[in-house]
C-alpha cells in the first residue's frame, strides 16, 4: 500500500539510473545508513561487535568482491581465502614497515596489492572456464597459504609464525590493537563497508558491469559486440581482489588482531564466502549483504536460542548448529536457487501490488 | 568501373548508393580439408542492402563470420574503407564499426533490454574504471548521453514497453528485435544480419522487413543480410550474392539473379543423365 512507484516519475535519465529508483527504497536506505552510523555505535557492546557486527561487515566486503567475480563476470574462484590472506599480510607488512603512515592508507594499499595478485591468478581465465578455472584458482589458495607459512619475511621472522597487528589510531582513536573500543572498530569497518558497496554498485550499474555481465551471459557474443574479453575478465579479477584484499586486511587488523594463516585464511574461508555469494544471490550487491548476514547471524542466533534459551549443553548445540545451518542452506537453494536477493525482489514485487494483487 | 567505385549510383526508388565501403577479395576459408569458402570476391557499397543467399551449407554464415572477424580466411583480403584490414580480433572489428546479429539469438539473457542495448554503445563509451566507480564527471555524462541515443533506438524499434524486462523472459520475435537494437546502438557503418527472420511468422517478418528498410532509410546504414525467404530477399535488397558449396555462382540485382541459370540450377537442382 505504501510501497508504490506510481506517481514517482522520472524526468531525466540520471534519475532513472540511480541506485534506488523508488522513493520508498531510497528513504529506507538513508534510514539504515543513519541508524548504522548514528545509533548503533552508542548502543553496542563488546559481544555484539565481535560476534555479529564486525564479521558481518567484513564478510560483506569479501562477498561483494567475490560477487563481482562470480556473480557479475561469471568466473568461478575458490581462492578467496588466499586472497584475503594477501590483503592481511600486505597490511601487516605496511603497518610494520611504515608505522607513520595512516592505517586507512595501509588498508587501501593492501587492497591494491591484492588486486595485483588476483589479476595474476586470473590470467588462466583467458583460456579456461567453469570448473577448470575453479581448480586453477584453488591452486592460488594453496600456494598463497603455503607461501605465507614458509617465507618468514612475510611474518617478520617472528618465532610463532603469527602476525599481530600493532596499535594504530585514526584521528586519535585506537582502531587496532588491544586498546580498541568496540564502537571504534565497528565504525572503522562500517566506513569501509559502505564505501566498498557504493563503489561496487557504481561499477556494476555502469559500462564496466555491463561488460562483465556480457562476458558472463555469452562470451562469444560479447566479443563480437566489442568487449575485449581479456580486459573485462582481468578487470573483474583485479576489482574483486581489491575488495577481498580490504576484507582480509580488516579481518586481520581490526577483527582478529593476530592471525595464523592456515587457520584464518584456509580453504574453508574460500567456501564460506562463496556460499555467502550463492545463498545471498549471484549478481546482486544486496545479495552479498544478505548472504553474509545469513551465514554470520544464523549460527549466533542458533547458539543463543539453544544454549541460552533452551539450556542445552554447549557441545550438543554446536553439533546441532552445523546440521541446522547445513539443512537450511540446502532448503534455501531448492526453494530459491537465485538466493535471498531474488526472494527480496519477489517480496517487493508482491508488496507493490498489495493489497490488491489482481 | 573505377569511377563507379567512388561515385556510386542511384536506385530505382531514388536512394543514393555511395562508393565501395568494403571489398572482399579472393577470400578462401578452409576448416581442415573442408573448403567452406573458395575464392570469393564481392563488394559492399555504402548505403545499400546487400543480400547473401544460397542453399544450406553454402558458406553464407562463414562469409559473415569472415566479415565480422570471427574467422580469419587462409587466403584473400578484406578491404575496409579503402584499406586492407590486418588480422584482427572480433572485438577490434566491432570497434571499427561493424555490428552484427546472430542466427541463433545471442543476447545477454540475464540483463535487461536496456542494458543489452546499452552494451551496444561500447564504442562510444570509454570512461575509466575509476571514474565509473565514483560515478562522477565523464562516466555520469557518458551514461546520460548514451542513454539518450539508446532511447531513440528503443523508440524506433518500438520496444519501449519492455525496456526494463530481463531479456530471458521475452518471446522469440521480441528478442530478435532487441538484438537488432543492440547492433544498431553501435551506430555501425556496416550492419550484418544473419537470418533476421528465421522462425518468424508472416506478420513478424513484415515487421522486421519494415524495420530493416527503415533503418537503412533513416540512418543510411549499410546492411548485409543473409536470408532464406526469397520473397523477402528480392524485395529488400539492392544487390544479391548467391553462393553454393562455398563458391559464388551469381552476383547482381535481384532481377539479374532471378534469371541466372546457375542460380536456378542450384536451387531447383539439375537433371543428371
Amino acid at each position: 500500500m505504501f510501497y508504490r512507484e506510481a506517481g514517482d516519475f522520472k524526468t531525466s535519465y540520471k534519475d532513472d539510473s540511480q541506485t534506488f529508483p523508488i522513493k520508498f527504497d531510497r528513504m529506507r536506505y538513508y534510514l539504515v545508513l543513519i541508524a548504522a552510523f548514528a545509533v548503533v555505535p552508542f548502543v553496542i557492546n563488546d559481544y555484539w561487535v565481535n560476534a555479529v557486527f564486525l564479521p558481518f561487515l567484513i564478510y560483506s566486503i569479501a562477498a561483494i568482491g567475490l560477487n563481482i567475480l562470480v556473480g557479475y563476470c561469471g568466473q568461478v574462484s575458490l581462492g578467496t581465502g588466499g586472497f584475503m590472506a594477501v590483503g592481511a599480510y600486505a597490511c601487516y607488512k605496511l603497518m610494520t614497515g611504515f608505522p607513520e603512515v595512516s592505517i586507512l592508507i595501509h588498508i587501501i594499499l593492501a587492497g591494491g596489492i591484492t588486486a595485483g595478485v588476483c589479476l595474476l591468478f586470473g590470467l588462466p581465465s583467458l583460456r579456461i572456464k567453469g570448473f577448470y578455472l575453479a581448480v586453477a584458482t584453488l591452486a592460488a589458495q594453496f600456494f598463497l597459504v603455503w607461501m605465507f607459512n614458509r617465507v618468514s619475511w612475510f611474518y617478520n621472522y617472528s618465532a610463532s609464525g603469527q602476525i599481530t597487528a600493532p596499535e594504530t589510531t585514526v584521528m586519535g582513536v585506537a582502531v587496532t590493537g588491544p586498546a580498541t573500543e568496540p564502537w571504534a572498530a565497528y565504525l572503522f569497518c562500517l566506513v569501509f563497508c559502505v564505501a566498498c558497496a557504493l563503489l561496487a554498485r557504481n561499477l556494476t550499474r555502469g559500462m564496466a558491469g555491463r561488460k562483465w555481465m556480457a562476458i558472463r551471459d555469452m562470451d562469444i557474443a560479447a566479443e563480437i559486440i566489442g568487449v575485449n574479453p581479456l580486459k573485462a575478465k582481468l578487470s573483474a579479477f583485479a576489482i574483486s581482489g581489491f575488495f577481498v584484499g580490504i576484507a582480509g586486511a580488516l579481518f586481520f587488523a581490526v577483527y582478529l588482531g593476530a592471525v595464523e594463516v592456515g587457520e584464518a585464511f584456509g580453504i574453508q574461508k574460500s567456501f564460506l564466502v562463496l556460499f555467502m555469494v550463492i545463498i545471498g544471490g549471484l549478481g546482486s550487491i544486496f545479495g552479498s549483504f544478505a548472504g553474509a548476514a545469513f551465514l554470520v547471524l544464523l549460527p549466533v542466533l542458533l547458539k543463543n536460542t539453544l544454549v541460552g534459551g533452551l539450556g542445552w549443553p554447549t557441545d550438543l548445540a554446536a553439533h546441532l548448529e552445523f546440521m541446522i545451518v547445513g539443512g537450511l542452506i540446502v532448503l534455501f537453494l531448492i526453494a530459491e536457487p537465485h538466493g535471498l536477493a531474488q526472494l527480496w525482489r519477489v517480496a517487493k514485487e508482491k508488496l507493490r501490488l498489495w493489497p490488491f494483487p489482481h | 568501373m573505377k569511377d563507379m567505385d567512388t561515385q556510386g549510383y542511384t536506385t530505382a526508388d531514388g536512394r543514393k548508393i555511395g562508393g565501395v565501403v568494403m571489398e572482399m577479395k579472393n577470400i578462401t576459408l578452409r576448416f581442415g580439408g573442408v573448403m567452406a569458402i573458395s575464392n570469393i570476391s564481392f563488394d559492399i557499397r555504402e548505403g545499400e542492402i546487400r543480400a547473401i543467399i544460397g542453399p544450406n551449407g553454402a558458406g553464407k554464415s562463414s562469409m559473415l563470420n569472415v566479415i565480422s572477424g570471427f574467422y580469419n580466411p587462409q587466403e584473400g583480403e578484406v578491404i575496409y574503407k579503402g584499406q586492407k584490414r590486418p588480422q584482427m580480433k572480433p572485438y577490434q572489428v566491432a570497434r571499427q564499426g561493424i555490428a552484427r546479429t546472430f542466427q541463433n539469438i545471442a543476447l545477454f539473457e540475464g540483463m535487461t533490454v536496456l542494458d543489452n542495448v546499452m552494451t551496444g554503445r561500447i564504442r562510444q563509451m570509454n570512461a575509466g574504471l575509476l571514474a565509473q566507480a565514483i560515478w562522477k564527471g565523464k562516466a555520469e555524462r557518458e551514461e546520460t548521453e548514451n542513454r539518450e541515443a539508446v532511447e531513440k533506438i528503443i523508440d524506433f524499434l518500438e520496444i519501449q514497453h519492455i525496456r526494463k524486462t530481463p531479456v530471458g523472459r521475452l518471446p522469440y520475435g521480441l528478442k530478435k528485435r532487441v538484438e537488432l537494437a543492440r547492433a544498431l546502438a553501435a551506430e555501425p557503418s556496416i550492419l550484418l544480419l544473419d537470418e533476421p527472420m528465421a522462425g518468424m511468422n508472416v506478420e513478424e517478418k513484415e515487421d522486421m522487413s519494415r524495420f530493416i528498410l527503415d533503418v537503412n532509410d533513416e540512418f543510411g546504414t549499410t546492411i548485409v543480410l543473409i536470408e532464406h525467404d526469397m520473397g523477402v530477399v528480392m524485395d529488400l535488397s539492392d544487390r544479391v550474392v548467391v553462393m553454393d558449396y562455398g563458391k559464388k555462382i551469381g552476383d547482381g540485382t535481384p532481377d539479374e539473379v532471378r534469371n541466372n541459370q546457375a542460380v536456378i540450377d542450384a536451387y531447383l537442382g539439375v537433371a543428371h543423365d
